[in-house]
């Protein structure tokens, strides 16, 4: 379980995050919503190791991680879809696929993993050797999911893996969510389409300028008047 | 001008823009990655030159060895520059970086004044490499062929690290994300260190075969050669491997040619390179085969 106790982050010279707690059991779709600048890649961030704060904990699996590089974050079994998707460009797909993988150390694990990604994801077989600059968006997208997934992380992050989409892909996306879930991974979720999130979601935390405002299951939020109000545009 | 005397040229041309085109990989590599212009990296080539000589004049040693403790040493230096001088400004504007840089520039050269003097001292010669060969009327030596040859084989090695090895996947993944290749799990500072003992073991191997062709080592024999460099990679499109080879030659070409076939202007030979320089900012600052990223300074 990742446990997240009263964590601070200035950036910037910004609070950035003023205090949140949040919990995401193993096996579940955990889901962070908010409005723009509420602090919500700045917490999956300070938990993948980019950002270091000095107030709260982080706690993964029951060992504190606050200060632990990226690199060994990852290694822990905690991978992050960064925001805007942030495809090498000029590499091909197969070579994303393989830095995803990059920390695995022997040559058959990692064709094993990019075997599974080709299984997921058909469409970056076809165009395993086209440059990751030339797919469309939503294929950037399959693309930046099927990287975190290399290192065959239990929690996967996804920061808005569904901005900028069209609608029909947007669906997509939160199917693949629904389908990596029952794969097994744990998955925290943030998300600006908040409809999306909290239905895909077992459980939901809204954050509102740093901090938590709201909590519940995603049903309870989807039907709680002031979140309809204020992001499902009741 | 006689066809002996443009080959005789030509291969000097050759030898030249080799040797700029290895020293001009050190700094598109690190630029490439850090966003750092490494001044000193002019004198880690010079520095190669010396541990060559002390290897042979003062450890006795044969020339192959000699030239391998070199290499490894200048990789070592390169290294330790990084991890003393850059790697604590990471976080700090580029320019405190830039500046950090100009200060081991300094530093290097100095201590060699201080420890070798500034007297030029002379370079071991390597007989089989500079006793001139003769074809008719044409007079080459043989490190001519020499000098391209290995260049050759150091570009095709660094090639293959570059596109066949998880290590030099990292670094094209870095020189353009450096935030995303973290969260991959690659141990960034790793690779930088690896970029640094790579462009400087590149720049040794052109200070050991620079020093055979002009034999005389002194503290600032690194300078000239390292800002032509840096030209040779801005005008290939600084960051690309590939650009600083072809801008290093073309400089090389371009320094030995117009003096042959000028010879009025070959007081102005240095000068080239800066005009040259000032035209490629002008007309197209990202160089011949530069990407257009936008988070260039």
């Amino acid at each position: 379980m990742l446990k997240i106790e009263n964590l601070q982050v200035h950036y910037g010279g910004i609070h950035a995050i003023r205090g949140v707690s949040l919990e995401v059991p193993m096996g579940k779709i955990v889901t962070l919503i908010g409005a723009n600048g509420a602090g919500k890649s700045s917490t999956l961030r300070s938990i993948a190791g980019l950002i270091k704060s000095k107030t709260g904990s982080i706690t993964w699996k029951g060992e504190n991680i606050m200060k632990a590089l990226p690199e060994q974050i990852l290694e822990s079994g905690i991978a992050l879809c960064p925001e805007g998707r942030r495809i090498f460009p000029q590499l091909t797909v197969l070579e994303n696929l393989k830095l995803g993988g990059y920390a695995r150390k022997d040559k058959s694990s990692l064709n094993d993993a990019i075997e599974r990604a080709f299984a997921s994801f058909p469409r970056l077989k076809e165009r395993s050797w086209q440059l990751g600059g030339t797919l469309s968006g939503g294929e950037q997208q399959m693309l930046a999911l099927a990287r975190a997934l290399m290192s065959d992380p239990e929690l996967v992050m996804m920061d808005e893996p569904s901005l900028g989409l069209a609608p029909i892909l947007v669906e997509e996306v939160f199917e693949i969510i629904r389908k990596i879930n029952k794969e097994g991974k744990t998955v925290l979720l943030v998300e600006q389409n908040a409809f999306g999130a909290l239905n895909v979601a077992d459980y939901a935390y809204v954050l509102e300028v740093g901090e938590i405002s709201l909590q519940g299951t995603g049903a309870e939020l989807l039907s709680d008047n002031r979140v309809v109000s204020a992001y499902l545009g009741g | 001008m006689t066809l002996d005397m443009f080959i005789q040229h030509f291969f000097n041309a050759l030898t030249l823009g080799s040797l700029y085109g290895l020293i001009a990989i050190g700094y598109t590599m690190v630029y490439g990655i850090l966003r750092l212009i490494n001044f000193a990296h002019g004198d880690i080539f010079m520095i190669s030159a010396y541990f060559v000589f002390l290897g042979i004049t003062v450890l006795n040693l044969p020339w192959i060895p000699a030239v391998f403790i070199s290499i490894a040493a200048t990789a070592l230096l390169g290294v330790l520059t990084d991890r003393i001088a850059y790697r604590p400004l990471r976080e700090a504007p580029r320019i405190s970086a830039l500046i950090s840089a100009i200060g081991v520039s300094f530093f290097i050269e100095n201590i060699c004044l201080v420890l070798f003097t500034g007297v030029p001292k002379p370079m071991p010669r390597l007989e089989a490499l500079v006793t001139v060969m003769e074809f008719g009327n044409i007079r080459i030596l043989p490190l001519a062929i020499f000098v391209p040859v290995m260049t050759t084989i150091l570009i095709a090695g660094l090639l293959w690290v570059l596109y066949k090895t998880p290590p030099g996947l990292a670094m094209r993944a870095i020189s353009r994300d450096i935030e995303t290749t973290r969260l991959m799990g690659v141990k960034v500072d790793r690779i930088i260190a690896l970029t640094f003992a790579i462009g400087s073991a590149l720049a040794a191997a052109a200070g050991i075969m620079w020093a055979l062709r002009y034999p005389q080592i002194h503290p600032f024999m690194g300078v000239f050669p390292g800002f032509k460099a840096f030209i040779a990679a801005v005008l290939g499109g600084i960051g690309s491997v590939q650009g600083a080879m072809i801008g290093g030659l073309i400089l090389g070409f371009m320094e030995i040619m117009i003096v042959a076939f000028f010879p009025g202007l070959s007081g102005y030979r240095d000068a080239f390179a800066f005009v040259l320089l000032i035209l490629i900012l002008l007309v197209k600052p990202t160089g011949l085969m530069g990407e257009n990223m936008e988070d260039k300074i």
